[in-house]
């Protein structure tokens, strides 16, 4: 428990790379309860605040509609004699009450930052993925390939660095749009979101996972495989693979903030999530027009979630760095 | 030194001559050049007319070329939404977004390394803490929630301050500044704080570490046994030494702060370059798109190699093989 000694502590393998309990562990949830990560989250507040937070807010973009008390993008529901409600106060004229208030329209803000949450998370768990997807295999191809592949590879790794991503996924997103006829534009644009931060973030995954590559594929476990005959694939895959995730993890946990900021940025210029689907950052946009004439809330609310939402998941990123990180054990 | 520099160059202009592939294939191909230009009403003969003039039919590598032979000399086209040259309309614009992003550099860097510097000196001091505390907050804070918080605070709530539009500014000829009236001044305000809070805390914390590296070093606890005053230990000996990090980055931020032009430009509706690329991507203004896309390179590529160049300048220990990447 909490006061393990220290050698026991460092005898365990991290969390990624944990074999099932055929060693003597008493049990596998004991092993996973004592193991390094867990240890050092068990003794983190920020790290368990931050994940409360984040898992918290993950739950209800999930069963939002039935934590929501209204649909808010269902027309037949929703009473414009409500709009402009303040928060907790019930209306002058239908006399309903909202906690979180209601917008121009009488939609609910509690509910939309409900349905809002589930487009950001969901954007940015999609971007993150296929970044980190096309990051590792472009990774692994070019520091286990080597030669030709490789310099392509960083080479424009490299030169897309040099540009801030948001730039670039706005580039992509401006192009995409140019292609897509405009019919289907509103129905793309969360696809066209994912992959234009899906793209613009994939160079940090590429770079690492190269370096890592370009250390393991010299280790005796790489050339017992090669000697074995297999396939360079399944090498890069099955062997090489597994042990250069950690770094990756750390890395998708950071991106995983940065794609939700990055996602509320391009919805907030008015260029992600159409307003049909809105997300926190198409809502700040709408509220923003109402912060002149005082109805602070229909803002106030879905930027406090995508801060909070943010910062948990930034902690929590840095604090997986400092935990999978044996120098600073 | 001298090969380096030349290595560098080159570089460059690959990544720039790349650069202007990708341009010209969203001129190109996204969307049809003609359809834009002719309305509904053409014939096939016009269409074909068109094409051999605009040298469509020419092969690919000959548009290209053609292509940046224009971008070159600064023609890029005509807007497709404003029916006006693309450099012309770049040129008015210009003025706005270099002033904001000059004003927003230069508070970045000053508050930046003088925070840096006090923090590091003062470690465990309480405005030292508070001030590390603060700069967390400010680099999760999105930058258009920023730029919001200052406009409800100053503008909408205290009403100090003006929240959108450069206020009035004097005409050069080539140039219009804001620099000269009180309410350009005004204006400048908010939106340069919101362009260069983010690169304040990441230069700050950058000179905070590095200084605290260099706190601990043997030579400084030696300029301390030799008697040497407090002031002169922390700017001539040990600010000195933290220097070639923060140019480093100081210099690929500039790149940044250009960028993230376009998010503060929209918030407060600033009518800069910025602005006029994000309505481009509203609009699929391609030209506007591309031009914006080779002038932003043009300048990251620049400030990349003159970063570069001044990193083996400034730090000797580089200069000796002279085969730093």
């Amino acid at each position: 428990m909490s006061n393990l000694p220290d050698a026991t502590r460092q005898g365990v393998e991290p969390l990624d790379r944990m074999e099932p309990a055929e060693v003597v562990q008493p049990s596998r949830w004991r092993s996973i309860w004592d193991a390094d990560v867990t240890w050092s989250f068990r003794h983190s507040p920020v790290a368990v605040i931050a994940a409360v937070v984040t898992l918290t807010m993950i739950l209800s973009a999930i069963f939002a509609p039935w934590i929501a008390t209204t649909n808010p993008f269902d027309p037949a529901s929703l009473n414009l004699m409500n709009g402009f409600s303040r928060p907790g106060v019930p209306n002058a004229f239908t006399g309903e009450s909202f906690w979180l208030g209601t917008d121009d329209q009488g939609r609910d803000v509690w509910s939309t930052i409900l349905y809002g949450l589930r487009i950001s998370l969901f954007v940015g768990f999609m971007a993150v993925l296929f970044a980190l997807v096309l990051g590792v295999l472009l990774g692994l191809l070019a520091g286990y390939v080597g030669g030709w592949v490789e310099t392509i590879i960083m080479r424009v790794a490299d030169v897309q660095l040099t540009f801030p991503s948001i730039l670039v996924a706005l580039l992509i997103f401006g192009v995409a749009r140019g292609v897509i006829p405009i019919e289907y534009r509103d129905q793309m644009a969360i696809w066209v979101l994912i992959v234009a931060i899906g793209l613009s973030d994939w160079v940090q995954f590429a770079r690492v996972v190269r370096g890592a590559t370009l250390v393991e594929k010299n280790k005796e476990y790489v050339q017992a495989a090669r000697l074995i005959g297999r396939k360079p694939g399944a090498i890069m895959l099955k062997h090489i693979l597994p042990n250069v995730l950690s770094p990756v993890l750390v890395i998708a946990t950071i991106s995983l903030a940065l794609a939700i900021i990055a996602e509320a940025t391009l919805s907030f210029l008015g260029v992600g999530a159409p307003p049909t689907q809105p997300s926190l950052g198409t809502l700040i946009r709408i509220g923003q027009d109402f912060l002149f004439s005082g109805e602070w809330w229909i803002l106030f609310f879905p930027a406090l979630t995508l801060l909070a939402l943010a910062l948990s998941v930034n902690l929590l990123g840095d604090w997986l760095r400092d935990a999978l990180n044996p120098r600073l054990r | 030194m001298l090969a380096y520099i030349i290595r560098r160059v080159f570089q460059s202009v690959i990544v720039l001559l790349a650069v202007g592939l990708v341009a010209f294939s969203m001129f190109r191909f996204v969307g049809d050049p003609i359809e834009n230009l002719l309305g509904q009403e053409r014939t096939v003969q016009d269409v074909e007319r068109l094409r051999e003039a605009l040298g469509l039919n020419d092969p690919f590598a000959v548009q290209y070329a053609r292509f940046l032979g224009r971008a070159v000399t600064g023609d890029f086209g005509i807007s497709y939404r404003q029916s006006r040259p693309v450099s012309q309309i770049i040129a008015e614009r210009a003025p706005a977004t270099l002033e904001l992003a000059f004003v927003s550099g230069v508070l970045a860097l000053t508050v930046g390394i003088g925070l840096g510097v006090f923090t590091a000196i003062r470690r465990d001091g309480w405005a030292a803490n508070i001030i590390m505390s603060v700069s967390l907050i400010g680099v999760s804070l999105p930058t258009f929630l920023i730029g919001i918080l200052l406009i409800y605070l100053f503008g909408v709530q205290l009403r100090w301050l003006p929240t959108f539009g450069r206020g009035d500014v004097v005409d050069l000829g080539w140039w219009t500044t804001g620099f000269l009236t009180s309410s350009g001044l005004k204006s400048l305000i908010l939106p340069s704080i919101t362009l260069g809070l983010f690169q304040m805390t990441l230069i700050m914390r950058l000179v905070r570490s590095e200084m605290l590296e260099v706190l601990r070093q043997d030579y400084i606890r030696f300029a301390r046994a030799r008697g040497l005053s407090a002031k002169s230990v922390n700017f001539r000996h040990a600010l000195k030494n933290t220097m070639v990090p923060v140019i480093t980055v100081t210099g690929l931020q500039l790149g940044a702060i250009i960028a993230f032009a376009i998010i503060t430009e929209t918030v407060f509706q600033w009518p800069g370059v910025g602005l006029l690329f994000i309505n481009a991507v509203q609009f699929v203004d391609i030209p506007v798109m591309a031009a914006y896309l080779m002038l932003i390179s043009v300048m990251f590529v620049m400030i990349n190699l003159l970063v570069d160049i001044l990193y083996v300048w400034v730090d000797p220990r580089l200069r000796i093989d002279g085969r730093h990447t």
